[in-house]
């Protein structure tokens, strides 16, 4: 009986133990690929800036979840803001990106940052498999509806994925809305 | 050989996949295209064979009763150490695979390696078994990516080869499942010849 439960009790602590070291070793690289990925996407969706727009985000906690604003300034004049935004309405689940606006509310480019869609189809989203999201490139969604154009928007849907591309709508569109009722500077 | 033969047996004679058919939820969900099934196929053979040999260490020091907890926490150690690993310096595929990868502590095929094979042989023959039984689960999955990704999107490795979009089916979920039937299929087809 008291076997049992030293035997076990060994094997959950080595256990725990090995994991300790590989979480602590690998901590700061997987922190790193996430920052990365951020500053990336960042250079991506904004015009050319010289701050750090990472040290002024701001964040809005809308609808379940956080959307985060990354103000990017040249000789410190406002040269754009990326909204990281999401959008939980995706085909499998959470939907999450980076969305670059010039100050006048115009979208300069766009990154998906986080998807689960499906292989083949919704995943077209992101720019490495399709060219799909480059039509919302210099557009204002001012005048310009984020909504596919079965929902009467001025969006081009993915074949066969219009729910990825509701989805991706939602996303921007919430960005939009937050971004020009915050009071976009 | 008969250390030969704790090896070869998990590639073709007693396959994961097309004989024993353990491991579906993996097998299906993540063969979309070759470099996911091969990626997968690689981070469940490198928990089987670690698994196996650390069952098949402490073998007689665990008490029957308690064995297979003991074995889950050792599977599940060597999971999210692989998990961590990957999201570290792969990020890329973690980012395919990331969803799938906690599923390899549920995969019937490494469980049921440990509880079969590893907790009754030497640290040796398990490494073998390990390897054969994984390289095999390997070689199906990136067989049945392939079938998926060319059929599916018309390309491999992320190569195009045809323009457009393929028979999306395949890359959906029936196609793994009729991609999966065919191929056992001529599995069988092969093996009975053999045999």
């Amino acid at each position: 009986m008291l076997s049992m439960f030293l035997a076990l009790f060994l094997v959950t602590l080595i256990s725990a133990t090995i994991l300790g070291f590989v979480y602590e070793f690998t901590k700061d690289a997987i922190a790193e690929s996430r920052a990365a990925k951020q500053t990336e996407a960042l250079k991506k969706v904004l015009p050319p800036f010289n701050n750090n727009p990472v040290q002024e985000m701001y964040k809005k906690a809308v609808d379940g979840d956080t959307l985060y604003f990354f103000p990017a300034r040249k000789d410190s004049a406002l040269v754009g803001i990326a909204v990281n935004t999401f959008s939980p309405k995706g085909f499998s689940g959470m939907i999450r990106i980076m969305v670059g606006f010039l100050p006048d509310g115009t979208i300069r480019d766009v990154a998906v940052l986080e998807h689960k869609e499906t292989p083949g189809l919704g995943e077209k989203m992101v720019r490495s498999k399709s060219d799909w999201s480059v039509q919302f490139q210099g557009k204002n969604p001012k005048t310009f509806k984020l909504a596919v154009k079965k929902d009467g928007g001025d969006v081009d849907a993915i074949t066969a994925s219009t729910i990825s591309s509701r989805a991706f709508c939602d996303a921007l569109e919430r960005a939009y809305k937050n971004l020009t009722e915050g009071g976009a500077k | 050989m008969n250390q030969w033969k704790n090896f070869s047996k998990g590639l073709i004679a007693e396959n994961a996949i097309f004989v024993q058919v353990l491991g579906m939820c993996p097998t299906l969900g993540t063969t979309t295209s070759a470099y996911n099934g091969l990626g997968m196929g690689l981070a469940t053979t490198f928990v089987l064979v670690m698994s196996n040999i650390v069952v098949s260490m402490v073998r007689n020091y665990i008490p029957d009763k308690v064995r297979i907890p003991s074995f889950i926490v050792i599977i599940a150690s060597f999971v999210t150490v692989v998990e961590l690993t990957m999201q570290a310096y792969l990020p890329a595929l973690f980012e395919e695979l990331g969803l799938f990868i906690p599923l390899i502590v549920v995969n019937c095929l490494v469980l049921g390696r440990a509880e079969a094979f590893a907790s009754k042989n030497t640290i040796w023959s398990s490494t073998l078994d390990g390897l054969g039984m994984g390289l095999g689960f390997t070689l199906a999955l990136f067989m049945l990516g392939s079938v998926r990704e060319i059929l599916g999107s018309g390309s491999w490795f992320g190569l195009k080869f045809i323009q457009g979009d393929g028979m999306l089916l395949f890359v959906l979920a029936p196609g793994a499942f009729l991609a999966l039937a065919y191929l056992i299929a001529i599995m069988n087809k092969f093996n009975r010849k053999n045999a």
